[in-house]
């Protein structure tokens, strides 16, 4: 399971994808054959979903209340700042929310994810499981995988609640926006499509932050300098999916649910 | 002459390389049933590799290894799961859930075996850390356990089930005499009352002594030796006889 490093490119990254279908293929495998530990389960939601919630609400909070500020800035000159409410709450469902999680959740919870993996495979733990007719992929991935798709949409609600919120008061209170306008705009632009667009990136993020931790763990050697190594790719390799898959899942979803409408 | 039958485990012509380097250069061994086999062999001589590749851990890279009569080499991870599941083996360095207690290590296997009564779970792991002189230390972290406990708390968790068969990598090293003891009869009295078949990698004489039925030596990727006890003890054989009493050839 050793990662090839010294093969030509192209062929190192096909026999990296080639690994990852395989963890994604045997996972969902034992997920539909209900090989679920449910008690797991809930420990990981509690250690991920739980675990992750100060952080995505601080990112909320003032990624909303920055954003708010800036369309203020810009749209106040031009005499539209009834827009600022609409155009806050849709970019916030539809990308910055979503992303701004998911790249939260692959700094805090990857690396987690990666680490206790990996250490678990240099020093062995994941052969004493094999040893005990435990398959590490029910045990360790099933788990965190069912876990992350079930905080991670909520996750990214939270966060665009928070930062919805936080631009309702920088808004309102501080650059004087009228709240009834703010608000009626807002509802009147935002659709329940924006915020599915958000669980459903939500929801795909979580099986890139989660499948590319634990294939990471997986294949982790060397130690305490490799289990380093491999954390810290983690973080990098699921960080630029996240936003390379974002853009593909923007151009495809937005055929599914067009941006605008109801005007 | 024993017949294929008593063969618990028989292993053709089996190979290993890691990177270039040849670590089993064709090994054939027959592990009688119910029976302790101790193998012996240098420090570095394949002796962990050959008993991983046993249970599956490592794909051997040629020859053949049939457990009951089944053959293992090229089973994948689900396939070996039911013979992983006849077999306890006990890590060179332990491999404890470092996440978890000694008690919830001991449990573990008996609770992925569907175990759901806590009562029956907590009286065969007392039972087990009993066996191996662990009373009280139940609710320890691994981290905090010296290195002999750990050892035998590994021990406790890999015997919990009651295996048919049972490998341990040097179950005494690093334990004072007293403890080894301990664990030499603890051995013993799994072949003879529960006529477990075991396997057990040690670079201790005193225990071997104790515990051999047979004994076999790994020598450069081969079986060098392989019989009786008395047999180890007569030979002549100046490569046994300086394994056996220590002796280097290093001009002092
Ligand atoms: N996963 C691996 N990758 C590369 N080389 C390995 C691997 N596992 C073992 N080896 C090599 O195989 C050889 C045999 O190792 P092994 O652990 O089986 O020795 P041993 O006989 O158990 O020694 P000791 O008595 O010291 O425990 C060593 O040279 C080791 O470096
Ligand atoms: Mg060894």
């Amino acid at each position: 399971m050793n990662f090839p490093y010294s093969f030509p490119l192209t062929r190192a990254f096909s026999l990296y994808l080639g690994q990852i279908a395989f963890l994604v293929g045997e996972s969902f495998s034992s997920i539909l054959l209900g090989r679920i530990r449910w008690r797991l389960v809930l420990n990981q939601i509690v250690e991920i979903g739980f675990g992750s919630q100060a952080v995505v609400i601080i990112t909320g909070i003032f990624t909303g209340a920055v954003f708010t500020a800036q369309i203020f800035f810009q749209f106040n000159a031009l005499n539209m700042s009834s827009a600022v409410g609409p155009v806050v709450s849709i970019a916030l469902c539809r990308e910055l929310g979503p992303v701004l999680t998911g790249l939260m959740v692959a700094g805090r919870v990857g690396a987690a994810i990666c680490a206790e993996i990996g250490t678990m495979r240099v020093t062995q733990q994941i052969d004493a499981l094999r040893a005990l007719a435990v398959h590490p992929i029910d045990y360790l991935v099933v788990p965190r995988a069912v876990a992350m798709m079930i905080s991670m949409p909520l996750l990214v609600g939270e966060c665009i609640f928070f930062a919805l919120t936080a631009s309702y008061y920088v808004a309102t209170r501080i650059l004087n926006v009228n709240s009834v306008f703010f608000l009626q705009h807002m509802w009147f632009y935002t659709h329940t499509k924006d915020m599915v667009m958000a669980l459903t990136k939500g929801f795909v993020f979580a099986l890139i932050v989660v499948f590319v931790g634990c294939q990471q763990g997986l294949t982790t050697s060397n130690g305490a300098v490799g289990v380093g190594r491999s954390t810290t790719e983690a973080v990098v390799i699921s960080s630029l999916t996240i936003l390379m898959i974002n853009f593909f899942l923007t151009m495809g979803l937005n055929i599914i649910f067009p941006a605008g409408g109801k005007l | 002459m024993i017949s294929a039958g008593d063969n618990l485990i028989e292993v053709r012509n089996l190979r290993q390389s890691f990177s270039g380097q040849e670590i089993l250069r064709g090994v054939n061994l027959d592990i009688p049933r119910g029976e302790t086999t101790v193998l012996l062999g240098q420090s570095g001589g394949g002796k962990s590799v050959f008993l991983r590749q046993l249970i599956g851990l490592i794909h051997p890279l040629s020859g053949s290894i049939k457990i009951d009569g089944e053959e293992i080499a090229h089973l994948d991870e689900r396939q070996l799961e039911p013979i992983r599941r006849k077999i306890g083996m006990l890590f060179q360095d332990g491999a404890l859930f470092d996440s978890m207690t000694v008690f919830e290590n001991v449990a573990f296997p008996l609770r992925e075996r569907g175990e759901r009564s806590e009562k029956i779970v907590w009286e065969k792991v007392a039972r087990s850390l009993e066996l191996v002189s662990l009373e009280g230390q139940d609710q320890k972290m691994p981290s905090n356990l010296s290195g002999g406990m750990r050892k035998r708390a590994a021990l406790a968790r890999a015997i919990i089930t009651e295996p048919a068969c049972i490998l341990y990598d040097e179950p005494t090293a690093g334990l004072d005499p007293i403890v080894s003891d301990t664990i030499n009869k603890l051995i013993r009295r799994m072949q003879s009352q529960l006529k477990v078949t075991s396997i057990v990698v040690t670079h201790d004489m005193i225990s071997t002594n104790y515990i051999a039925d047979r004994v076999a030596l790994l020598r450069e990727g081969r079986i060098h030796f392989d019989g009786s006890l008395a047999d180890l003890h007569n030979s002549t054989d100046p490569v046994i006889t300086d394994f056996i009493e220590g002796r280097s050839h290093e001009i002092d």
